[in-house]
């Protein structure tokens, strides 16, 4: 996070330095600005996003799909119901409303700003799939992610990823519409110094989408690990989601029903197996949203055995 | 001179306002896990009944199994305070679980959709009592951890705050180290 600050505010000095000259003095005007107008559309999605991930995903209140189902599949349904119950009580936070995807692949996610204004979704995969502790390993880790208030964070980085992606298009803008001119005055006065920190800036300027969402990413993988983690601290049973992770990763399918968009608040990416597989080339894992299943789950038996074994 | 007479005297005023309040904070927080648990406990007493009624006619030999869960209920309902309820409820579990591992045995039991409806809350509740206790706990040892640090000790006291009582399990039943048979493998 503080990476991706330093990113940006790099980004915007050169800006400043070309295209405002010394108007601002040492207010980062071109970031700040940039983080302006990137944050509408983040701060935007962080207050209705909810809605629209579960109205896209076509999920339905457990409610709805229990008065329609049949006895085994109460049962089921009545399993994910207390399995809630039983994490919000774990976390201390107010129960979320359920919601089913009706989707094939087995698959999860949690959307809303924080405790008390926050949904989980599973898929109908997912239910079929998994048993009672699994489905228990699955839920806490989704509790993990309101609780640690991942929409949060995920919206902050939203946000700076518009700012660079917009910093970066006013300065290309900007150099087509006579920024040269500036920068030949600017160059009498910069000497050397001036000179690489333009070079550097350039090339920055034109990766700047591709660094910041690597950047995001990461950020991303963080949390994942961390929902992980704390999922674990909830049940007390890493195994559990180990398991889980386990049979979600040998569905090959992607999740058609979850928007990409919404990838960071899942269980697995809803791209499938194929960005969740361990020994990808460095390519596909810097943009990979979860780390692979292969060290998320590694990651969890080493807690099972500090744990003392789980059972 | 004064001034920073006066900003140090202002850090620490803000300080003893942060630390109050971060107690207040957590007592509010550990009565309120001490309610939740309540709350389950409850629903864990009016559940037993109908579990027992409804495997009563199939298994009306083991009866004193049945009688052993009745009993210990109507211990735990006139259970007061954490740490003696705690180790009620745990007798409590006890005595469910031995039920439910003797309903195993029944065929008609576990095809019964009500009995698995039935097993599937009470599975529910002992889960929510032990995510319960486990919260209650870990929140009660962060409060009175809070109380008892330097310098937070030297006004804890003062304003009253108590360190509160963890809900153990105190039955030397739970305490017993669990027999490790390995020739099933």
């Amino acid at each position: 996070m503080i990476a991706f600050l330093a990113f940006l505010l790099i980004l915007g000095a050169g800006f400043d330095s070309l295209f405002i000259g010394g108007l601002g003095g040492s207010v980062p005007i071109g970031s700040l600005l940039a983080l302006g107008v990137g944050s509408i559309g983040a701060v935007a999605s962080y207050f209705t996003g909810d809605k629209a991930v579960l109205l896209s995903s076509h999920a339905q209140p457990i409610a709805d799909v229990a008065a329609t189902a049949d006895e085994a599949e109460k049962l089921k349904l009545r399993q994910l119901d207390n399995v809630v119950d039983e994490m919000a009580i774990a976390a201390g936070i107010p129960r979320p409303p359920v919601y089913i995807v009706p989707d094939p692949d087995p698959n999860a996610f949690a959307t809303g700003r924080g405790p008390g204004h926050a949904s989980i979704a599973v898929t109908r995969g997912l239910l079929d799939a998994l048993d009672r502790d699994e489905l228990q390993g699955v839920v806490a880790h989704e509790m993990s992610h309101i609780r640690n208030l991942d929409t949060r964070v995920m919206t902050i980085v939203a946000a700076l990823v518009g700012a660079v992606a917009l910093i970066s298009d006013w300065a290309r803008r900007g150099m087509w519409w006579g920024g040269g001119r500036r920068r030949d005055d600017e160059e009498g006065g910069g000497g050397v110094a001036g000179l690489v920190f333009f070079v550097i800036w350039i090339v920055a300027i034109i990766l700047a989408p591709l660094i910041a969402q690597i950047l995001a990413m990461m950020v991303s993988r963080r949390r994942e690990y961390l929902a992980d983690a704390s999922g674990a601290e909830l049940t007390r049973n890493p195994l559990g989601l180990a398991h889980a992770l386990e049979k979600i990763e040998s569905a090959v399918e992607p999740t058609r029903a979850i928007n990409q968009g919404s990838a960071h608040l899942c269980i697995a990416d809803p791209l499938g197996r194929s960005m969740n597989a361990a020994g990808e080339s460095g390519w596909s894992t810097l943009f990979a949203s979860h780390p692979p299943m292969a060290a998320r789950i590694k990651a969890l038996e080493q807690m099972a055995y500090q744990f003392g074994g789980g059972h | 001179m004064m001034l920073i007479l006066l900003v140090i005297v202002l850090a620490l005023v803000a300080w003893a306002v942060a630390s109050y309040n971060r107690l207040v904070s957590l007592r509010n927080q550990v009565q309120n896990g001490w309610r939740q648990i309540d709350v389950q406990l409850k629903r864990r007493h009016d559940l037993i009944p109908n579990l027992v009624n409804a495997v009563r006619g199939s298994m009306d030999f083991e009866r004193d199994t049945l009688t052993a869960v009745m009993e210990a209920r109507a211990r735990a309902v006139g259970a007061t305070g954490p740490a003696d309820a705690a180790q009620k409820e745990g007798q409590l579990t006890q005595a469910v679980g031995r039920l439910l591992a003797v309903a195993e045995n029944y065929p008609t039991l576990k095809s019964n959709d009500n009995v698995r409806a039935l097993q599937e809350e009470l599975a529910a509740t002992e889960n929510k009592v032990s995510f319960a206790r486990q919260f209650y706990n870990d929140i009660t040892t962060q409060f009175n951890t809070a109380q008892q640090v330097f310098p937070t000790a030297l006004f804890a006291n003062m304003f009253g705050f108590k360190p509160a009582e963890l809900f153990e399990i105190t039955d030397t039943h739970d305490r017993d180290v669990p027999v490790v048979d390995l020739s099933r493998h």
